[in-house]
């Protein structure tokens, strides 16, 4: 069976209940061990405990960025081969990205208040990120207007197309503007600059994020997928000649 | 040439006539500096420190409200369906219509920036550094904001979600337009660097714009 028989979405539909108890039980498993080791790293010798702040934080930043990425080729799909697994794919991603990045904003406020001595500063990244959420926000908005899923779906991918202009700004706004959030330590041209024994607990977190958010999306998918053959039979229904004037007579 | 020259000249006409409502913005535009004041208080030296930023914001909220009449009328006449049909491309199209758009609703925002700047207790080289942004940046904002009218060309009241969804593009031009513009009241050195980037950004919103914008037209109708 080639790869382009899953974009079928009954099939897509018929593999997701098949993978999605393992992807459960390898997030689980993931999160298990990512965050043991987040309790066993050591703490930080200026920011003392607050660094663990960071193993959920950084995953977060780094989801919240990858989950637009993936709604950006989703729209490609969706604009270029009219697929409507690639509508599916971008509606379902978007909550999930909103939520990544509130999440990611949050713990980062939380860790700003002891460390940074204020919640917010309007520093660039932390706007470019809050910009990212009003994104996500506003794609919902734009989904949750238009009645028609196909419409909604191409008005949607046009304008998360022009969004990705925000990634590479959230991503070297670190290193354009020197301000007050650090710049990437891990991701580096000249290898990462955090401790091992503090690098590999985020690693196992970030991968346990992503699985995550890949559990998350395949099951949103998939509700999509049904919700959309549920609008799709009550249409016929209503359009059936007699349906009306029975139920008025 | 000639349909494009033909097309800007009906789109002005119509904006700068009866129901057109070219003008409103301006008005906006004039009442979102004069409830400045009340808001942060009467003080004259905090007005001319915090002047361009006020100009910038009052400039990008007018350009917002008057958004939805870019293709509105033309979806209610049939018009928008005549030009997606007809031979010139529908870029063009949509470029001159903004274009149009803007000198009849942009370029009054700019021509009273410098009135309206007075109220703001600006110096005359603070007035000209934001004059000069003003006309770079307002048409940047039109052309982003003409995706956000695009996108919610087919729905009944669009209006807010347009500024809803246009309003994260535009924090670029502002930052810039703002930076720029301010940047005389601590010294001349640092206008050209922001004045610069403000208009490789108004040049990219032209391109940007107009094709998403003609893409988004071309989807809706369908």
């Amino acid at each position: 069976m080639a790869l382009v028989d899953f974009a079928n979405p009954t099939r897509f539909v018929a593999l997701t209940a098949r993978v999605t108890p393992w992807l459960i039980a390898l997030t689980i498993a993931l999160f298990a061990v990512g965050l043991y080791g987040t309790a066993l790293a050591p703490d930080d010798y200026q920011q003392g405990a607050t660094v663990k702040i960071m193993f959920i934080h950084v995953p977060c930043a780094w989801l919240s960025m990858f989950v637009y990425a993936t709604m950006a080729i989703s729209s490609l799909g969706t604009l270029v081969w009219r697929h409507p697994l690639a509508d599916v794919a971008a509606r379902a991603g978007a909550p999930l990205g909103a939520a990544f990045t509130f999440v990611c904003l949050a713990t980062g406020s939380l860790w700003g208040k002891p460390m940074w001595g204020t919640y917010w500063v309007w520093d660039a990244r932390l706007t470019s990120e809050l910009v990212l959420l009003i994104m996500y926000l506003g794609l919902i908005a734009l989904w949750q207007t238009i009645e028609d899923p196909l419409k909604a779906a191409r008005a949607v991918a046009v304008l998360t197309l022009v969004g990705v202009i925000n990634l590479p700004i959230i991503k070297f706004s670190v290193d354009w503007w020197n301000t007050l959030h650090q710049p990437a330590a891990v991701f580096r041209m000249d290898g990462p600059t955090i401790d091992p024994s503090m690098l590999w607990p985020l690693l196992v977190m970030a991968l346990a994020a992503t699985c995550l958010f890949l559990t998350l999306h395949l099951l949103a998918m998939r509700n999509e997928i049904l919700r959309r053959r549920v609008r799709t039979l009550r249409l016929m229904e209503a359009a059936r000649p007699g349906v009306g004037s029975e139920r008025s007579a | 040439m000639k349909p494009l020259i033909a097309l800007f000249a009906r789109e002005w006409r119509l904006s700068i006539r009866v129901g057109g409502g070219a003008l409103m913005g301006a008005l906006f535009f004039l009442i979102v500096v004069t409830v400045i004041p009340f808001g942060v208080g009467p003080d004259l030296a905090l007005l001319a420190r915090i002047g361009p930023a006020i100009l910038w914001i009052g400039a990008l909220l007018s350009t917002l409200l008057t958004l939805d009449r870019l293709f509105q009328g033309d979806r209610d006449d049939g018009a928008l369906d005549l030009l997606l049909m007809g031979d010139t491309a529908l870029e063009l199209v949509v470029f001159i219509k903004c274009l149009a758009h803007w000198s009849a609703t942009g370029l009054p925002l700019v021509i009273v920036a410098p009135c309206l700047a007075l109220f703001m207790n600006m110096d005359p080289q603070a007035i000209l550094a934001t004059v000069l942004t003003l006309l770079v940046g307002t048409p940047a904002l039109t052309f982003l904001g003409s995706i956000g009218a695009a996108l919610t060309v087919s729905l009944r009241r669009g209006g807010v979600l347009s500024a809803i969804l246009i309003l994260p593009l535009t924090i670029p031009v502002l930052i810039f337009g703002v930076s720029a513009a301010s940047s005389l009241l601590s010294g001349p050195a640092g206008f050209m660097t922001p004045f610069l980037i403000l208009c490789g950004l108004a040049l990219f919103s032209l391109v940007v714009g107009s094709v998403a914008s003609a893409q988004a037209l071309r989807l809706a109708a369908e």
